[in-house]
């Protein structure tokens, strides 16, 4: 079973760049992207760029309208994401709580929808 | 040995009541579907509601239950458009008639899978009031009508929840199971906590006329039980079912007949009920050498020590201060702290329990926590502050959403 694991964080929260700890940080993602590969749940992951560089669209009137920002401004915000195929919901939360962030963030688990 | 059919509706019920929480558990853990084991298992009470009262009771009434339950379960397979798919689960129900063709009346043979399901229903990823509808539904066999006049709420709102629940189980794989060892001790912690929170619903309603909810109380020392009988060797659930023994042990002798709350001080120790009293008392004294206490054997054999003082002079009030203090120790609330004050009022005096009550003010969580007043304002009232206890006994009572807590607290302010 699939797993959408949605990393959220504030700005100001937690290592920041430029910092030693934050070199830790990075090191730390590092490890559990190979944890993950190395015990086969790993499907894809990545970082996003700040929410500043975000764009919403939507096409709810009848026509294109595209917005500066991501479409709710909240204090947290969405970083990066791990996708992981796991036995159950169990071992899914085991692996989010390892995601570094969590130490000072939020970590939603999601279940991914199959059509059959 | 056919009987009338009055009696088999009766032993109907009694059966299905016994004996719902393993049938649908071992139904469960062969296709991983709550809400399927449920409708077959429903579908195979109605017809052994027609088939026991033409033929009497078989011999075993719940492995015929659970074979005419399987029975229905491998037809909705063949009925499903994914036929091809629930192959493996037909082969499955299939394998397990042909294991156990002259056993079928053997419910030992039955593993019991009550407590994998426990487990599942009081998982984390569920919201509490999920946990405890589900828990008391599938474990407990009560009734979604049932549940939901325990908690003064529609049965329409409760069975809204429970399905939500059961397809969050489905949908998220919430694994029906014994979790891993790195977090069976957190879990098993959370089954006790549903129990207890069911036992405190029944024990001290919240709202409504009657202070003691007996259904619920009742049902959370059966489930505590169960429980206990799985996990034999967890002493905390032991000593979760001997507290609540022992406090349910009080539960005629804690409301007047016009329905006020009586303290324990003034409690007619006469009417506490010895059975009760006796089993907590045992248990707690089988636990404790154990050497694995925590908070619910403390609790516990704080209330027997309240249970083997026969009158409210004679109880020992500096053990009872001593186990408070360890108490706080592990688990470190205000609310601890609070009963420990209580004890060191009368072990030692109410003087020496004031100091402790000021720190215990400073807590946000107490602003608002009635039973803060309500003892503040006696502790006071004994060490000869009235103006003092006169304000905490205005403020306990404003804050009383309970009828027969609010009499009690009114009684006593006009005595005062």
């Amino acid at each position: 079973m699939q797993y959408m694991c949605l990393i959220y964080s504030a700005d100001d929260v937690g290592p920041q760049p430029g910092t030693a700890e934050f070199g830790a940080y990075i090191q730390a993602y590092m490890d559990f992207t190979e944890e993950t590969k190395a015990k086969g749940v790993f499907v894809a992951g990545d970082a996003l760029q700040p929410t500043h560089t975000a764009t919403t669209v939507t096409t709810a009137s009848g026509k294109v309208e595209t917005t500066d920002g991501p479409f709710a401004e909240t204090k947290e915000t969405l970083g990066g994401y791990y996708l992981l195929d796991c036995k159950d919901l169990d071992e899914a939360l085991a692996f989010a709580a390892k995601i570094p962030t969590a130490a000072h963030g939020r970590i939603e688990v999601r279940p991914v929808q199959i059509f059959d | 040995m056919p009987l009338p059919p009055i009696h088999i509706n009766e032993s109907i019920d009694l059966i299905i009541r016994e004996e719902w929480g393993r049938l649908l558990a071992s139904l469960v853990a062969g296709f991983n579907d709550i809400q399927l084991a449920e409708d077959v298992l429903q579908d195979a009470v109605t017809d052994a509601l027609t088939n026991w009262q033409a033929n009497g009771l078989p011999d075993s009434p719940p492995a015929w239950l659970l074979t005419t339950a399987r029975r229905k379960a491998i037809d909705r397979f063949r009925r499903d458009k994914r036929f091809k798919a629930l192959q493996p689960q037909i082969v499955y129900l299939q394998e397990l008639e042909q294991l156990h063709p002259d056993e079928q009346d053997d419910m030992q043979a039955i593993p019991d899978k009550r407590l994998e399901l426990m487990f599942t229903c009081c998982h984390p990823a569920l919201d509490i009031k999920s946990q405890i509808g589900l828990t008391l539904r599938t474990i407990g066999g009560l009734t979604v009508e049932e549940i939901a006049n325990a908690f003064i709420d529609k049965p329409d709102a409760i069975a809204k929840r429970l399905t939500r629940a059961k397809q969050k189980i489905a949908l998220a794989g919430i694994p029906y199971g014994v979790p891993e060892n790195s977090v069976i001790e957190e879990r098993i912690t959370a089954i006790l906590g549903v129990i207890y929170l069911i036992f405190n619903e029944g024990y001290s309603a919240s709202k409504g006329q009657q202070t003691t909810r007996q259904d619920l109380s009742d049902e959370a020392i059966r489930l505590a039980r169960i429980t206990f009988q799985l996990l034999p060797e967890h002493c905390e659930t032991g000593g979760l079912l001997s507290l609540m023994l022992l406090h349910d042990s009080r539960r005629l002798a804690r409301l007047s007949d016009t329905g006020k709350t009586i303290p324990l001080e003034h409690q007619n120790r006469s009417l506490w009920n010895d059975n009760r009293i006796q089993e907590g008392r045992e248990l707690i004294k089988k636990l404790l050498p154990r050497g694995q206490v925590g908070a619910y054997q403390i609790q516990a054999s704080i209330s027997a020590l309240h249970t083997e003082a026969l009158t409210w002079q004679q109880t020992d009030w500096p053990q009872i201060a001593a186990l408070y203090q360890l108490l706080y120790q592990m688990n470190p609330t205000p609310v601890i702290r609070l009963n420990h004050a209580v004890a060191v009022s009368f072990a030692d005096s109410p003087q020496a329990a004031l100091q402790q009550l000021k720190e215990i003010e400073q807590h946000p969580d107490m602003a608002r926590y009635q039973p803060f007043y309500a003892a503040y304002a006696d502790i006071m009232q004994r060490a000869g502050k009235t103006t003092e206890a006169q304000q905490a006994l205005a403020k306990a009572i404003e804050l009383t959403n309970n009828d027969a807590d609010r009499a009690f607290l009114e009684t006593k302010r006009l005595l005062n």
